[in-house]
């Protein structure tokens, strides 16, 4: 069974097992900090870690051994002209090119790295665009919580920003346009939805096998664009809740994505106690409730970053944790499931290592 | 010059040191230089804009004191997490 590296309200838990049921706690990290996230670099091996501590602030550590000793990277920190201050580092991501990494932040910028992660600059014209955009936050920040490389191009990067859309580039993040025809902000009046970029991203992940295709949950809608981000067209129908924030992609069948719907923006659990991860083979045109295994009457919350997956096609694994501390697996692509673990800290992602 | 004294993790992050001897002119002088001589110390208690944390206190000969303030030679200085920055 894969390893999986579950970020905490209360540290980093690196789960280990041989076997479905017998995950046990390998390492945990971090102690009493918030592990927002988490990842290992499959290219290097080495281990990720955004943690954020109540009173010393945010940070990324690295190591190539999550038991060993961990090492702060540097270079992810506003200047001191800036009028923000580091709130929260989202999310990390492989690169395409050698030794390449990003990184997204609150407040939203994002950031890359050339020697594996240990130093970072920050991407100026897409911070010169939110200067010159006027960036609004959501609920959770103004997150840049999205990064979706394009496969076997370095040149080519979607990111997605709560609440500031879509950005794309095509030459390596030199320059950056908005994706946002077919996007519908119902939290907008009617009359100002056509050109505003407020537009609160959930989540956004492309299908490898298809790369101009990317799926994307939205504050109230699930979408998909067949042409790099530049269009978006609805596909919740058949979902009990357009809402919800987990997200992910098969990288075998460009026709899948998996995602937990929540009731809604001003109840963020589960519709109806319903616990299951909802699944489409056929590009949304139908969802698919997958649940076997889950325990029923469960209003838990699973946020943006704890759902991801392992390999590919019908033996895909799924793996997402709940803020109750709960984390769930599954080895046939969601058909059933079983308990990783009952008991850990409220769960903020999950990744398979 | 000021008597710096760190607690955990601060301490690991300074060598080990919980007593540390730093010569400045303010409170920011000194933590600076605590950042500059540890560099792992750096954006712990200073935020990017030079300002301590919201959630970390600086004491001076036990009065909280902030980044701005003017020390003298034998000064005392104590870091300490607040009693608001848990989770």
């Amino acid at each position: 069974m894969p390893e999986l590296l579950v970020g905490t309200k209360k540290g980093l838990f690196v789960l280990s097992g041989d076997e479905p049921g017998s995950y046990r706690i390998a390492t945990r990290a971090f102690a009493g900090d918030v592990v927002e996230y988490a990842i290992r670099d499959r290219r290097t091996g080495r281990y990720f870690a955004s943690v954020t501590s109540g009173f010393y602030g945010p940070r990324l550590m690295f190591t190539d051994d999550p038991a060993g000793e961990w090492q702060q990277a540097s270079g992810i920190a506003f200047a001191e002209g800036d009028d923000v201050s580091l709130e929260r580092i989202w999310k990390v991501k492989e690169g395409e090119a050698e030794g390449q990494l990003w990184a997204g932040t609150d407040p939203a910028a994002l950031w890359e790295s050339r020697d594996g992660g240990e130093t970072w600059s920050r991407n100026e014209a897409l911070w010169k665009e939110r200067i010159a955009g006027d960036w609004q936050p959501g609920l959770g920040g103004l997150a840049l919580h999205s990064i979706c490389p394009w496969p076997g191009d370095p040149m080519k990067l979607a990111i997605a920003i709560s609440a500031a859309g879509v950005w794309i580039t095509d030459d390596g993040g030199q320059s950056w346009r908005t994706g946002y025809t077919g996007l519908v902000p119902e939290y907008m009046p009617e009359e100002s939805r056509a050109d505003t970029n407020v537009l609160c991203v959930h989540n956004m992940h492309r299908a490898p096998a298809q790369p101009e295709r990317l799926f994307m949950q939205f504050h109230g809608g699930v979408y998909r664009s067949d042409d790099q981000g530049e269009t978006w067209n609805d596909i919740h129908e058949g979902l009990p809740s357009p809402f919800g924030f987990p997200l992910v992609t098969d990288p075998a069948d460009p026709d899948s994505a998996f995602l937990i719907p929540m009731t809604g923006a001003e109840d963020r659990v589960v519709p109806g106690g319903s616990l299951g991860v909802y699944g489409t083979r056929d590009g949304g045109e139908t969802w698919s409730p997958q649940g076997d295994g889950l325990p029923t009457d469960a209003y838990v919350t699973i946020l943006r970053q704890a759902l991801d997956r392992d390999g590919e096609g019908d033996r895909m694994g799924l793996f997402f944790g709940a803020t109750s501390g709960e984390v769930f697996g599954s080895s046939d692509a969601g058909r059933s499931w079983f308990t990783v673990a009952p008991r850990l800290a409220p769960v903020t992602s999950v990744r398979v290592g | 010059m000021a008597v710096v004294t760190l607690r955990a993790p601060l301490k690991d992050l300074a060598g080990g040191n919980r007593n540390l001897e730093i010569a400045g002119d303010t409170v920011g002088d000194v933590l600076r230089t605590l950042e500059s001589t540890w560099p792992k110390t750096t954006g712990w208690i200073l935020d990017e804009h030079g300002a301590v944390r919201r959630h970390v206190n600086v004491f001076r000969n036990g009065e909280r004191v902030d980044a701005a303030t003017a020390l003298g030679t034998d000064d005392h200085l104590q870091v300490l997490p607040s009693i608001t920055g848990g989770t």
